[in-house]
């Protein structure tokens, strides 16, 4: 049995007492997935498992606690889970975890970027380590790694690190490759020329704040700080300095919490690379505290604990 | 007023200062009663501890065009309420580790620790921070108009093509 059959045996055993599982099925054509929300034995045919399967569904597990509810993850995706178990915020006893190694995700942004446009997409297949796709009936082969998502290419937890199931062979995590990220090689740059790239992607922002509501770590939703009056940190402007606010506020309230899943960049439609922010704050947070997020359920955040004397931390008098 | 705040166009720069309560802020006052001497770019903010500082204040101040921002607090261990002061070493230690991403300067965000009987100590924080921030000149502002036009040279950066991911 291959590993999707396998996943969908496992889910219709376990679907009589759950309320619902989530996993991914086709979307308007073979290039893109959607989030499938499986009820009965039926919905659970059009599953998917694949490298369209982008989509954390981590996000959607805070507001449906207190139900029974299943849901497929891949290694990136199960980090989410286990933080927002660290967190508290879900019951491990209401959650049944299905598990799968993953061989990579497809990054819409990339290939788009490399094809030109994004049109209807008669087939999409992954191959080994290419991508073959037919796009208005031309035939094109690409190398997987010039197009999947940048956190695939660095992935060192492809496997589910928690569940209850788990379908299909353990992947061997990748050897990244050489060079530097992302994150050094904007480093690089000076302090001016780091705001000015801001201020510049700032002015592109619309504000949509899909960065946040992809974020499966942030979980406020309607009391987000960003829209609240009360406390009133950032108005509804879309100027360059509120969307840059808005920004640095998700930055800071993820500090110690991002498992960088990288769905907020995904989200972008403006393809605003704002993972940078997250990869700092996630460099910064594990060399203060020496833990990293979504790794281990009995964690306590950082920013909610102390030592009285800080090792890391240079004393200030 | 000593020309130590001496801007070449003759301003002064606008500096906010977080001071909790119980030290930092009686340190500031009982410097003014001792009548010690110190530049007046400081516009200081009362809060009840440093713990209530939320790191938001900060970035708000610097993004709303603050040219330094400079936190106070009772030295750790001495905190009135115990243990705020612990927990906002960890958020300002975090904000001032995270900032140089941002590309706003780090040396415009001090933290530091000045007891209510320190007021020597608050006049030379507050004379050394003024001469820094003086020296780093205003700051730029995300609200100055810059074209819409990409930047070529960072355009590499957008989907972080070569090498990966971040
Ligand atoms: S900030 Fe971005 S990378 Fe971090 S958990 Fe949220 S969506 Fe994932
Ligand atoms: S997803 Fe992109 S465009 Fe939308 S609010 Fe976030 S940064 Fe702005």
């Amino acid at each position: 049995m291959n590993v999707l059959e396998t996943m969908k045996k496992c889910i219709r055993e376990a679907l009589p007492d759950l309320d619902m599982v989530m996993g991914w099925e086709q979307g308007f054509d073979t290039l893109h997935a959607t989030p499938l929300f499986m009820e009965t034995a039926e919905d659970v045919d059009r599953l998917i498992l694949g490298p369209t399967c982008v989509q954390s569904l981590a996000v959607h597990l805070p507001s449906l606690k207190g139900k029974k509810i299943g849901v497929v993850v891949k290694g990136c995706d199960s980090r989410a889970v286990v933080q927002l178990l660290s967190e508290n915020l879900l019951n491990r006893e209401n959650l049944v975890i299905f598990g799968f190694g993953c061989d990579g995700v497809v990054s819409l942004s990339r290939l788009k970027k490399k094809l030109g446009a994004l049109d209807f997409i008669e087939s999409a297949e992954k191959k080994d380590d290419r991508l073959c796709i037919e796009i208005n009936g031309e035939q094109q082969d690409l190398p997987f790694d010039d197009i999947c998502a940048p956190k695939c290419l660095t992935c060192s937890r492809p496997n589910a690190i928690i569940s209850d199931h788990f379908a299909g062979p353990q992947r061997t995590p990748r050897i990244p490759a050489k060079g530097k990220t992302a994150l050094e090689k904007f480093e690089e740059k000076s302090l001016p020329e780091r705001f000015d790239f801001w201020k510049a992607q700032m002015q592109r922002c619309v504000r949509c704040y899909a960065c946040r509501d992809s974020c499966p770590m942030c979980v406020c939703r309607d009391h987000c700080v960003a829209v609240s009056r009360n406390p009133h940190f950032v108005s509804q402007e879309a100027t360059a300095s509120e969307n840059f606010m808005f920004q640095l506020i998700h930055v800071m309230h993820l500090a110690g919490r991002c498992v960088s899943c990288g769905e907020c960049e995904r989200a972008c439609p403006m393809d605003i690379p704002l993972g940078l922010l997250r990869a700092k704050s996630t460099e910064v947070t594990s060399a203060l505290f020496n833990q990293e997020a979504g790794l281990d359920q009995e964690a306590v955040l950082p920013l909610l604990s102390f030592n009285i004397e800080e090792e890391t931390i240079e004393e200030h008098d | 007023m000593p020309p130590s705040n001496d801007l070449k166009d003759g301003g002064e720069l606008r500096i906010i200062g977080f001071l909790c309560n119980w030290c930092s802020y009686s340190g500031a006052d009982a410097a003014g009663v001792a009548r010690l001497e110190q530049p007046t770019d400081l516009r200081i903010i009362r809060t009840p501890c440093t713990g209530r500082i939320d790191p938001l204040f900060i970035l708000r101040a610097l993004i709303n065009g603050a040219d330094g921002v400079l936190v106070s607090g009772c030295h750790p261990g001495d905190c009135h309420y115990v243990e705020g002061n612990f927990h906002a070493r960890r958020r300002l230690e975090t904000l001032k580790r995270i900032l140089p991403i941002s590309g706003i300067d780090p040396e415009r965000f001090k933290y530091t620790w000045v007891s209510a009987s320190e007021s020597g100590r608050w006049q030379e924080t507050v004379r050394e921070f003024t001469a820094k921030i003086h020296a780093l000149g205003p700051a730029p502002r995300m609200t100055d108009v810059v074209s819409r036009s990409k930047d070529l040279s960072l355009e590499g950066l957008l989907l972080q093509d070569e090498n990966g991911g971040a």
